[in-house]
């Protein structure tokens, strides 16, 4: 934002390259951009069941109707009708089968969007209505499933249950989530000559559409240019929910030679694209008198929907977070993942990861509840530790294990041990008011858990004048990534940071990237652009010592000037006589993240390069007449390594909070019994707001925090793991509740844990009370 | 009568003749005038993204207010002046203060919500009163910070630099809206309807006996998502809110009149004063955006069963004036509702004003809402208590209304007829509360199922007694709350 050169620019607070604009409204976003002219506007027609046979559906009137300029259907698919990321089972139309309430079945252009809307009322369809399987439990009964079945673990369980001094079984149900991103689903096409196309996509993947739009239209990759300059939000909801809308609006440009722009209003986003998988665990545990497990028997169960988009590795990774960061010595972990006539669940920050996690901390506050122990206590018992209790079920040995130093961290700075007995008084006290408190920890894998996804590009071109210009694989959705990027790219070549341009990640750049995902971005793309500024330097620094003959080795780039010894250049002056001397000033990077393996049949191995930790304590206050509750105040230490830029890390940290806080508090998902999402809008979805956020919100970086394996910079992947400090949002909600009955009873509050669930979590414990 | 809709946009005078009636703000400017630093992120008034200022001089001052623009009607702007983000700055190194405190603070991620957000700061550091800043941004999502940059970002900014670097602005707009000073009607027909903009009752009475069908107007903020969510048009759009001697928030004999184009905003001041119990329930109605522009008066005509503020007026015993042309008819509140999509009105007619009783020694009055969220949500319940109690301390007489329990805001028959004559405390509560079911049997849906309405229902006239007993229940305090019951 700075005007000033900034130096030196990696480990500094800076803001966001983009900031200032944002501020002025003049930062574009893809609806923002001038239309090309002829720009048609589309409009996808849904499907009114959630499952239905289409026996006929006559378009004539559509075609017919003011304005309309092409109405285009499965048929009009000249390759592949299917947008999916792996398994070919999500058509880009339906065809003769309708698998959820919002599914699409064609699109109209026309000269604007009011006219393509009404024109795709006048569809004259005709319906075969049929069953439909709306929920997990639905699911589970009819043994429908789009995957197959999976199990990790180690041991006999039953026998160790059965030999285990305490046991105790319990069920969580655990809801999604919508992304709720500010900018919805957009994308606009354009073709080019002959089978050329253009599309500006709201996508964490461009690769993937261009993919997608190729197989689509039956052309070569090279054919398919997909662009993003930034997204107004994403969250995992435009990893792979961007393709439908990029192939229809490139579908329309081919099939009209105009360009063409797919906006959804936000009731069609919400209805049409995939949430966060919502979940049933069941559980047995075994532990012994002091709360420390010896045996635990996990089954999930998820919604995945209608078709399989990444429910395979979601659920995956929900079974990798089933542990936490506890220590299980004999455990198994079963995964079921349920066929529903309901849109198909997608990636959402954490990716399952949250909804393990979850149930493994419900669990451990069952034990304590059960012991009349602190759960801090029973949580303390269980970490990970040396060897031999420093193996993950699957078969992973946690070498960075640091959770146990925050928790002890946090516990002193945040007052915990008076604060819990202060709660206690008051709860004494207040009959209709409780306070609940609760510290949970959070350890998240990072690496995509399908191997081959861990390589990233870059490519940087140095201009004859001096100036730089850096574009990677990764897409900018308001996390920061290009801003890190090009603080590393500035500080390799030891130049300010303004002498760095970042400019729109595009697949004719950087081919065969993968999604930003898995809060890889920084990570990869990081380190690619590295080492492509790395072969510049080299090339440079060569440069420099045969002019100066001195030794390649000893020359320093730094605050804009290459030196060694007596002898100094700018920056500027030695990339001018690079272009004399004919020197490439260009240079692509690449980047493998070493060291991962997984076999993905026996689910063992080293699916992650490191893990990230964090430990957050949430206190709250209830009300038991209402329901309704204030997060009154979080203690947050999380560990970002070295951070590249504490200030976007802090933003990750503090937002990624919120929302889980979101997730697990107030955003309900809420479909009706034909299967219709009635919670479509902000009016009906309530996202945290500014008066929902802890007076207090206390979130510190951790100081010590430095990466053991050798990441860029030595910093740590920060996008998904704060989301699951939130956690302890929940369970001090229900140390809340708990309270009625002075934790006599332990308790399962469905998340999201809304004013409704807890004041029918209070009177069931003051009914059981009175009995 | 004019034919041209005049406002000023950015400084800029905009005449306008041919305008389908139902444009909105935010696509005339992002479709028309291609100024895309406003955004769209609903389209019905709960994002905040589409955030702008509309200023207009009050007592010869200027005033601002922060509006959602995507369920605005630009033909709503007649007379007054449009502000958007894009006037703030035209570079990075003039921009406006609060621009410079919301990056200084980290305050963006993706920045899509971040226009939203400077309009309602820059809002906020305009107004004299300001609320609280949580509740200035609460109509202001943000997906990605977790708003504490973006509180920070406010709070750091000096209100006095900021309003210098709009002070240039600021002296032109005041003499273009005086110029402006439009107090005729304004009429415009075209293909896509008609639009009546009336400056006065009298002329809005007549056109509404000539025209008993036209669709009436206030905020808009109901109507504006008729236009977006559900592709309404209408042949006749009649708006209220020019009508200047409607506007007003007066005592007249001990009663508090809201007249039908008086905002929320408008009336807050009053309406908390009279009872600091409808400051928190004014707080939670809407956002600070949706109270701009939505009237007291329009929540209730609108006939909603769940309307945040009517079962807090039938509580109260509030009166509603009804005019048809210049007669004039009065009913009470709770008569006003029939059923569900039904009121006590009749073509031509309209609602000219709300009118409070006062309160008298031993009343007692506490209103509540429920919902999933504190802020800027929908009621799963409201409810509101008025009881009388005689220096004894037993009940003397009662009203217990109930919104989002029936298809009509409606009082709680039984509950009040078991309370008659017991002394009022929580135990009577309790009493009573258990009738509840004999007066409700409401629905289960998204926003809550039947078993919490009616549990949560029966707990807050235990709440309401608790409190008017002494004990403060309240998890929703406001800084800024106000004054003292009235006795």
């Amino acid at each position: 934002m700075s005007r000033q050169k900034q130096f030196n620019a990696v480990g500094k607070p800076l803001a966001h390259d983009s900031s200032l604009l944002h501020t002025m409204g003049s930062a574009r976003y893809i609806d923002d951009l001038p239309e090309p002219v002829g720009t048609l506007h589309v409009y996808i027609a849904q499907s009114p069941h959630a499952h239905a046979g289409l026996l006929s559906l006559d378009l004539e009137p559509v075609k017919r109707a003011n304005g309309v300029v092409a109405v285009l259907s499965a048929a009009d698919i000249p390759g592949v009708n299917d947008c999916s990321p792996v398994m070919g089972d999500d058509p880009i139309f339906a065809t003769d089968e309708v698998l959820f309430h919002g599914q699409s079945l064609f699109a109209v252009a026309a000269e604007n969007i009011d006219s393509a809307r009404a024109a795709a009322a006048l569809a004259i369809a005709e319906w075969e209505v049929r069953d439909a399987i709306l929920d997990i439990d639905q699911a589970l009964a009819a043994e429908s499933f789009v995957l197959e079945d999976r199990q990790m673990g180690r041991g006999d369980v039953d026998t160790s249950l059965a030999s285990s001094p305490e046991t105790l079984s319990g069920l969580l149900r655990i809801g999604g989530q919508d992304h709720f991103y500010l900018e919805g689903q957009v994308a606009v096409a354009q073709c080019g000559e002959q089978d050329e196309v253009h599309v500006i996509s709201s996508t964490q993947h461009p690769t993937e559409v261009q993919h997608n739009v190729a197989k689509m239209l039956g052309v070569a990759d090279h054919q398919v240019t997909v662009e993003v300059r930034r997204m107004g939000g994403a969250f995992g909801g435009k990893e792979t929910q961007g393709a439908l809308f990029a192939c229809v609006a490139a579908l329309v440009a081919r099939a009209t030679g105009r360009p063409a722009k797919v906006r959804l209003d936000r009731d069609d986003d919400m209805r049409m694209t995939g949430k966060r998988h919502d979940f049933r665990v069941d559980y047995r545990v075994g532990f012994d008198q002091q709360g420390t497990i010896q045996a635990l028997d996990v089954e999930q169960a998820t919604r995945c929907g209608m078709s399989a988009d990444l429910s395979a590795a979601i659920a995956d990774r929900a079974m990798f977070h089933a542990d936490n960061v506890y220590y299980l010595p004999v455990v198994q972990i079963r995964s079921k993942r349920c066929l529903t006539h309901t849109v198909s669940n997608t990636a959402f920050r954490g990716f399952g990861g949250p909804q393990g996690m979850l149930a493994m901390e419900q669990i451990i506050q069952h034990i304590a509840t059960h012991l009349q122990l602190d759960p801090l206590e029973v949580r303390r018992r269980n970490l990970y530790g040396a060897s031999p209790r420093d193996i993950t079920p699957y078969d992973m040995p946690v070498t960075d294990f640091v959770a146990d130093q925050l928790l002890t961290e946090l516990e002193a700075s945040s007052d915990y041990v008076a604060r819990r007995q202060d709660i206690a008084l008051f709860n004494a006290e207040s009959p209709y008011q409780k306070r609940g408190l609760a510290m949970t920890p959070v350890k998240f894998g990072i690496s995509f858990t399908t191997t081959h996804l861990n390589q990233a590009g870059a490519l940087l071109h140095v201009y004859a004048d001096g100036s730089v210009m850096i574009n990677h694989g990764g897409t900018e959705m308001g996390q920061g990534l290009y801003t890190k990027v090009a603080q590393i790219v500035a500080d390799a070549l030891g130049v300010s940071l303004q002498r760095i341009k970042i400019t729109s990640t595009r697949t004719d750049k950087v081919p065969n990237t993968s999604a930003t995902a898995a809060s890889s971005g920084t990570d990869m793309n990081g380190m690619a652009a590295l080492n492509a500024a790395r072969t510049i330097r080299d090339r440079l620094a060569n440069l420099f010592a045969q002019r100066h003959d001195v030794d390649a080795q000893s020359i320093v780039f730094k605050d804009g000037q290459v030196s060694a010894g007596d002898f100094s250049e700018t920056f500027e002056e030695l990339v001018k006589a690079a272009y004399f001397a004919r020197v490439s000033l260009s240079s692509t990077g690449f980047y493998a993240t070493p060291d991962i393996h997984y076999d993905p049949v026996s689910m063992s191995g080293r699916p992650f390069y490191y893990f990230a930790y964090g430990v957050a304590l949430s206190e709250v206050i209830i009300d038991t007449l209402t329901g309704e509750y204030r997060v009154e105040r979080v203690d947050v230490l999380h560990d970002v390594g070295k951070s590249i830029n504490p200030a976007l890390d802090k933003g990750q940290v503090m937002g990624g909070f919120i929302q889980g806080m979101g997730w697990l508090t107030t955003e309900e998902l809420w479909w009706d019994s034909s299967g219709r999402l009635r919670t479509h809008a902000p009016s009906t979805y309530k996202i945290p707001t500014a008066g929902d956020v802890p007076e207090h919100f206390n979130v510190q970086l951790w100081e010590r925090g430095e990466n053991t394996e050798d990441t860029v910079h030595r910093s740590k992947a920060v996008g998904e793991p704060p989301l699951m400090l939130a956690i302890s949002v929940l369970q001090a909600l229900q140390d809340a509740v708990m309270a009625v009955d002075q934790h006599h009873t332990p308790i399962s509050l469905e998340s999201p844990a809304t004013p409704e669930r807890v004041l029918l979590a209070v009177e069931k414990l003051q009914a059981a009370e009175q009995q | 009568m004019r034919d041209a809709l005049r406002f000023i946009f950015n400084g800029e005078l905009q005449e306008i003749t041919e305008l389908a009636p139902h444009t909105t703000v935010l696509r005339w400017l992002r479709e028309s005038v291609r100024a895309t630093g406003s955004k769209e992120g609903c389209a019905e008034g709960d994002c905040g993204a589409c955030t702008l200022i509309v200023a207009e001089l009050k007592d010869d001052q200027i005033c601002y207010r922060a509006i959602n623009s995507c369920i605005a009607l630009l033909a709503s702007l007649d007379g007054k002046a449009l502000i958007t983000v894009e006037s703030l700055s035209d570079t990075p190194e003039s921009a406006h203060p609060v621009q410079l405190a919301m990056a200084e603070h980290h305050g963006s991620q993706c920045g899509f919500c971040t226009p939203g957000f400077i309009m309602s700061m820059v809002a906020h550091v305009q107004s004299d009163q300001p609320p609280s800043p949580r509740d200035t941004l609460a109509g202001n999502l943000c997906r990605c910070t977790g708003y504490t940059p973006i509180l920070e970002a406010l709070d750091s900014v000096d209100v006095q630099a900021a309003r210098a670097h709009t002070g240039f602005m600021q002296q032109q707009l005041e003499k273009k809206l005086k110029d402006l000073n439009q107090t005729d009607d304004l009429l415009f027909s075209g293909e896509e309807g008609t639009f009546f903009s009336p400056a006065n009752a009298a002329s809005l009475g007549e056109f509404l006996v000539e025209q008993p069908d036209a669709q009436l107007v206030a905020g808009g903020t109901d109507v504006g998502l008729w236009v977006t969510k559900q592709g309404k048009r209408f042949n006749t759009l009649v708006a209220m809110n020019r009508v200047e001697d409607l506007r007003h928030v007066r005592e007249l004999g001990g009663w508090l009149e809201i007249g039908a184009a008086a905002t929320y905003s408008e009336a807050q001041v009053a309406l908390s004063a009279w009872h600091p119990s409808l400051n928190n329930l004014l707080r939670r109605i809407g956002s600070t955006q949706i109270r701009n522009s939505g009237t007291v008066v329009g929540n209730i005509a609108n006939g909603s069963p769940i309307g945040d503020m009517p079962p807090a007026l039938i509580a109260l015993g509030a009166t509603l004036e009804i005019a048809h042309g210049d007669d004039l008819r009065e009913v009470r509140l709770q008569d006003y509702f029939i059923d569900y999509g039904r009121q006590d009105i009749k073509p031509g007619e309209y609602l000219r004003s709300v009118r409070i009783p006062p309160m008298s020694k031993g009343n007692i009055f506490g209103s509540y809402k429920i919902s999933k969220r504190f802020e800027q949500d929908i009621s799963a319940v409201a409810a509101a208590f008025w009881v009388d109690v005689s220096p004894e301390g037993n009940v003397v007489n009662m009203r217990a209304c109930f919104g989002g329990m029936a298809a009509i805001p409606k009082r709680a028959a039984t509950v009040e007829n078991t309370l008659m004559g017991l002394p009022w405390n929580a135990d009577s509560a309790r009493l009573a509360a258990e009738q509840l079911a004999q007066d409700f049997n409401p629905l289960s849906d998204w926003r809550a199922s039947a078993e919490y309405r009616l549990k949560v229902a029966k707990n807050l006239l235990i709440k309401f007694a608790l409190e008017s007993q002494g004990m403060d229940l309240n998890l929703y305090h406001d800084a800024t709350a106000c004054s003292e019951t009235p006795s």
